[in-house]
């Protein structure tokens, strides 16, 4: 079983091999020519004003929660599918009160304004 | 001293012993076939780019790349040479391990998850019973690569770049996840192999319609494509996360994303439309790879003609279709494919 997955063990190191080369190799061969106007951060042309690292909208963290939320919930739906067939309508109810619950969920964070972005 | 030599020769000689050679041997043809994978995925992603830029050209009136070789032929080359050539700039105030893992942190889920993919009955790289979750696990990965180049390449734009892209990414994500259980709940199988088997009579598409489409849209946003390419919104945000990269830091981020955007046509091909079956059973005699390489170049072109065709979302309009439409349909859908899965025995 195990075995299996011996080839995609292979083909991280092969991939992370190829990413290393390329970027390694670009940087060998390409010029470098540096200086302060060309390496300052990108700003249209611009002086930059204020540090970089602002603070940023809380919608973002609340995004992060929700979709941990809808994401396990996912997760647990795919051992239910493949199981789906042998444990017959107590599976079915079962994943029914699941989703009902997690749909009071919904309907209530849809309420708060959880997902309005405007 | 004698004993110790002797010890080494034993141990060197075993260590070519005939005991070894078939482990050797594995190793040398996963290696092969492993090259064998990559290489194709390699060229299909830089043939991709020129498809684009001819179809959107034709699309628009005009030729596009057409000076390269014949017909362009040679222009995907010419782009990746010259971006080998280009200089590596590292912008001031970088943070310069984190700055150069995220390209590598892009391209590498993209090519990791070609390991299940089977072309055909065969020709499958790691023939694993989680395929379908492999490729899930492995797609979220990509985000992070997103989340750092932002933070790292300390730039304004960049950081608004990746943090709007992830938002994006996760939001679809969720909907991504629940249009594939449906198609689970018919094959009984997470394995990529089984689920195209279970699509002798019918195909998915058939009963599936609503969630093909949302599967097909998610894509197309968890890929940060045009209609939904707000990261790199250029009007607004250069080029989002990636706006600091240059040469092939810059095109790691490129392969990658063309990689996952065909490894979407793959899966959907795969998932929903037969995979390397034919559409009846007269056509058998074409082989399967065909078959699925007709699908997946149909759904490549349909990315490419979705790009020419709308107008850029705006962001809020986009957390709408994929929070409040994509996640009510495809739940709704999933208890509907377990209930006539339950009373009918199939649907």
């Amino acid at each position: 079983m195990l075995e299996n997955y011996f080839p995609i063990l292979l083909l991280l190191a092969v991939a992370l091999a190829t990413a290393v080369v390329m970027m390694a190799g670009s940087f060998l061969v390409g010029p470098k020519r540096n200086y302060a106007e060309k390496v300052a951060q990108y700003e249209c042309g611009f002086a930059p004003l204020s540090r970089v690292r602002l603070p940023f909208d809380v919608r973002f963290y609340l995004l992060s929660i929700l979709f941990v939320v809808f994401d396990i919930e996912a997760a647990f739906l795919f051992p239910w599918a493949v199981a789906f067939k042998d444990i017959g309508l107590t599976g079915l109810v079962e994943m029914l009160l699941f989703l009902m619950v997690l749909l009071v969920g919904y309907a209530y964070i849809w309420k708060k304004g959880a997902l309005e972005w405007e | 001293m004698t004993e110790l030599n002797q010890l080494i020769q034993n141990q060197g000689l075993a260590l070519l012993g005939p005991q070894w050679w078939p482990l050797v041997w594995t190793l040398v043809w996963t290696l092969i076939k492993i090259i064998l994978l990559i290489t194709p995925v390699m060229i299909l992603v830089s043939y991709y780019t020129l498809a684009e830029r001819k179809v959107i050209g034709y699309m628009q009136v005009r030729y596009g790349p057409n000076r390269a070789g014949f017909w362009g032929i040679l222009q995907p080359f010419a782009d990746a040479i010259k971006l080998f050539c280009k200089e590596t700039l590292i912008p001031q105030g970088a943070k310069r391990a984190v700055f150069f893992l995220a390209p590598a942190l892009t391209l590498v889920p993209a090519l990791l998850m070609w390991a299940v993919i089977p072309f055909s009955p065969e020709l499958i790289l790691a023939d694993i019973n989680v395929g379908i979750l492999y490729v899930l696990a492995i797609s979220s990965i990509g985000v992070y690569g997103v989340l750092m180049s932002g933070w790292s390449s300390n730039s304004r734009f960049a950081f608004l770049g990746s943090m709007r892209s992830a938002g994006q990414m996760i939001s679809y994500e969720v909907s991504l996840g629940f249009t594939l259980i449906p198609v689970i709940l018919l094959s009984g199988s997470l394995s990529l192999k089984d689920i195209v088997n279970a699509q002798q009579d019918m195909w998915n598409i058939i009963p599936l319609l609503p969630m093909f489409v949302i599967y097909f849209i998610s894509g197309v946003a968890e890929t940060n494509r045009s209609p939904f390419d707000l990261p790199e919104a250029e009007a607004e945000l250069v080029a989002g996360y990636f706006t600091d990269y240059s040469a092939m830091s810059f095109g790691l981020f490129f392969l990658g994303e063309y990689a996952n955007m065909i490894l979407v046509c793959f899966l959907g091909s795969l998932m929903f439309l037969g995979g390397w079956l034919p559409p009846i059973g007269l056509l058998s005699f074409i082989p399967g790879i065909v078959w699925l390489a007709i699908k997946a170049g149909f759904l490549m072109f349909v990315f490419l003609w979705i790009r020419a065709t709308f107008p850029r979302y705006r962001y809020d309009q986009l957390m709408r279709l994929g929070w409040k439409i994509f996640l009510p349909i495809s739940l709704t859908w999933v208890f509907l494919t377990a209930v006539g899965l339950h009373l009918f025995g199939k649907v």
